[in-house]
């Protein structure tokens, strides 16, 4: 749709005979923010490829500075001798998974009560959607110190009024503990998505098809669950964007204790949170980029055919 | 548009008049369920800190935890000082984003360059790049160009964090836009500036208000780099919240208090525009 429309334009701009005229003229508006992104997350990216090869420590952290030197592969050959690196990244793998799939089937359900008119439907829209809009860090504050702690919480009182014994949630169960947090801030997200999906489904087709005859759950199952597909991936791609960086709830929560480190907090300690060595850690994070590669490609593909949705629309 | 003249989903449960009001139930137990460690906090800020640490309500509830905590101690960051950064690292780096991704989306989308959409996956290719691969660099040369501790670096960064999602929506929202209304613009020599501000900009204004509260929101939550490039002056509204964590004595009702305040604006303004953002965050999927 956009090719031959832009085309026709360019003609009509062209009798201008401006020197701008061409390609250029219509580059220039994305230049701005083309160069920004580039100076902002690609320089640093090369320069951290740089460091992965060294053995930069800061300076200020150690009293006797080491010089920085070239040391070729080795901190990548360490990486892969750490049980600890392993470990993080399996843990990475389970609070993605489990925090984003959580929420997508919350959200879907939640949207599907939703969508439809009861008495008081805008409040409890309302209710839902604001853990989302919660700080991070004050949402892992609320659970670790109101709902789950032994001292405070409130779940352990509840479950001793009920007869049973109290729970250490966070110490015994720290993963599972992160993973309630993100879902409980994830799952409103989800479902405005979801929403969104649900309002766009065309009413005269589903009317149509209620005319011939159709169940209500058959028109669920093969004309809404189609119809939300590509809602389902946009969930999932922004979700995991968002909840693989998860940080704030493991460092406010567990500290990255047992079970819990996930791979941006395990980069952190090395690195700026107490072990100051820039050059390792910059090794763990190229290997993370590699396996972030691996998986963006996957979902861009996803992305591609949301836009080619778009243009057959 | 909220399920205006519809009828609904159909989960095969939802024709009979008993099965609509028990599902209608089923919503507001769930958002009962899903609100209360909000109202649960909510109530704590109002108790004493002996009530508070015991879950108990004996001595009644007042405002007096939140008057402690904006109260400012010499030393301690104090409640203006953050709210003060806060506001003006999410406001300047708010309008820079939008200021960038107008301009970029325009390009994307109303008169596309070639290949835009590989300019598009760029921009959203950032975004799966972890923060922990460029945090060292960016730390080091903040700290070599006396960045640490300032909201430049904070404004800085959350331009980068924000721009590929900003850069993305506002462009499902121009597409939106009549082609045949760009086109006699044209025609009739309207300049760029003029077609943006006569034509595309009033149709896609909700949705660019849209986009832009999303800004809001993550840059005024955001917490990494919060911490770690930002000490002293500069520190902006989680930093202020954690430091009402204590060690020493009792500090739950006053948490609570310092959370509910951190939190206030931003879910005031995502409340009323819960409609709008529902648009927005299907970034156009709907045609």
């Amino acid at each position: 749709m956009t090719e031959t429309t832009a085309d026709a334009m360019l003609k009509v701009k062209g009798k201008v005979g401006d020197p701008f005229s061409s390609p250029w003229r219509r580059r220039l508006p994305l230049l701005p923010a083309l160069v920004f992104m580039i100076a902002v997350t690609q320089l640093p990216f090369l320069v951290s490829i740089y460091y992965s090869f060294t053995n930069l420590k800061d300076k200020t952290q150690s009293l006797i500075p080491e010089p920085t030197k070239f040391v070729g592969i080795d901190n990548y050959r360490a990486i892969f001798d750490d049980p600890f690196f392993r470990q993080a990244m399996w843990t990475s793998v389970k609070m993605t998974v489990l925090a984003v799939v959580l929420s997508l089937v919350f959200g879907t359900l939640f949207a599907i009560l939703l969508d439809r008119k009861f008495f008081g439907q805008g409040f409890v829209r309302t209710l839902l959607i604001t853990p989302f809009l919660l700080m991070p860090v004050v949402a892992a504050l609320i659970w670790k110190q109101q709902m789950f702690s032994s001292l405070f919480g409130i779940l352990d009182k509840v479950l001793e009024f009920l007869g049973f014994s109290a729970v250490a949630f966070i110490s015994d169960h720290p993963l599972a503990s992160i993973v309630t947090v993100l879902v409980w801030q994830w799952t409103p997200f989800m479902m405005l998505i979801m929403l969104a999906g649900l309002q766009s489904q065309p009413s005269d087709i589903i009317e149509a098809a209620g005319v011939d005859g159709a169940t209500p759950f058959g028109i669920f199952r093969q004309l809404t669950l189609p119809h939300l597909r590509r809602y389902l991936e946009l969930g999932t791609l922004l979700g995991s964007i968002y909840i693989v960086q998860a940080f704030d709830a493991v460092d406010q929560m567990t500290g990255g204790g047992p079970g819990s480190t996930n791979i941006p907090y395990f980069v952190y300690q090395e690195s700026i949170g107490g072990g100051f060595r820039y050059g390792s850690a910059s090794a763990y994070a190229i290997v993370v980029v590699v396996f972030s590669i691996i998986i963006a490609t996957f979902s861009l593909r996803v992305l591609s055919g949301l836009l080619k949705d778009e243009q057959r629309a | 548009m909220i399920g205006r003249g519809r009828r609904g989903t159909r989960l095969g449960v939802g024709e009979s008049r008993a099965g609509m009001i028990a599902l209608g139930l089923a919503a507001w137990v769930i958002g009962m369920l899903w609100i209360f460690p909000v109202a649960w906090t909510l109530l704590t800020s109002f108790k004493t800190e002996q009530d508070a640490s015991a879950q108990t309500l004996h001595h009644g509830l007042s405002l007096d935890r939140y008057s402690d905590v904006s109260h400012s101690t010499e030393g301690v960051l104090s409640l203006a000082t953050a709210f003060t950064n806060s506001l003006v690292v999410v406001l300047v780096s708010t309008t820079i984003v939008m200021l960038l991704a107008l301009p970029a989306a325009y390009a994307l989308a109303i008169r596309p360059v070639p290949k835009w959409r590989d300019v598009l996956f760029f921009f959203i290719s950032t975004k799966f790049l972890p923060i922990v691969a460029s945090i060292f660099p960016i730390y080091v040369y903040a700290q070599k160009w006396d960045l640490i501790g300032t909201r430049t670096i904070l404004i800085i960064l959350y331009i980068a964090i924000n721009l590929p999602l900003a850069i993305w929506m506002t462009r499902s929202f121009f597409i939106e836009v009549p082609r045949e209304l760009i086109e006699a613009a044209e025609i009739d020599g309207t300049s760029l500036i003029n077609q943006l501000r006569s034509v595309i900009l009033p149709i896609a204004a909700p949705g660019i208000a849209a986009t832009a509260l999303l800004c809001v929101i993550f840059a005024w939550n955001e917490y990494f780099y919060a911490i770690q490039l930002n000490f002293a002056g500069a520190s902006t509204m989680p930093q202020w919240v954690i430091g009402n964590v204590s060690t020493r004595g009792n500090f739950l009702a006053k948490l609570s208090a310092a959370s509910m305040i951190a939190c206030l604006p931003v879910v005031l303004a995502g409340w009323a525009a819960q409609k709008r953002m529902i648009r927005g965050l299907s970034m156009g999927a709907i045609k």
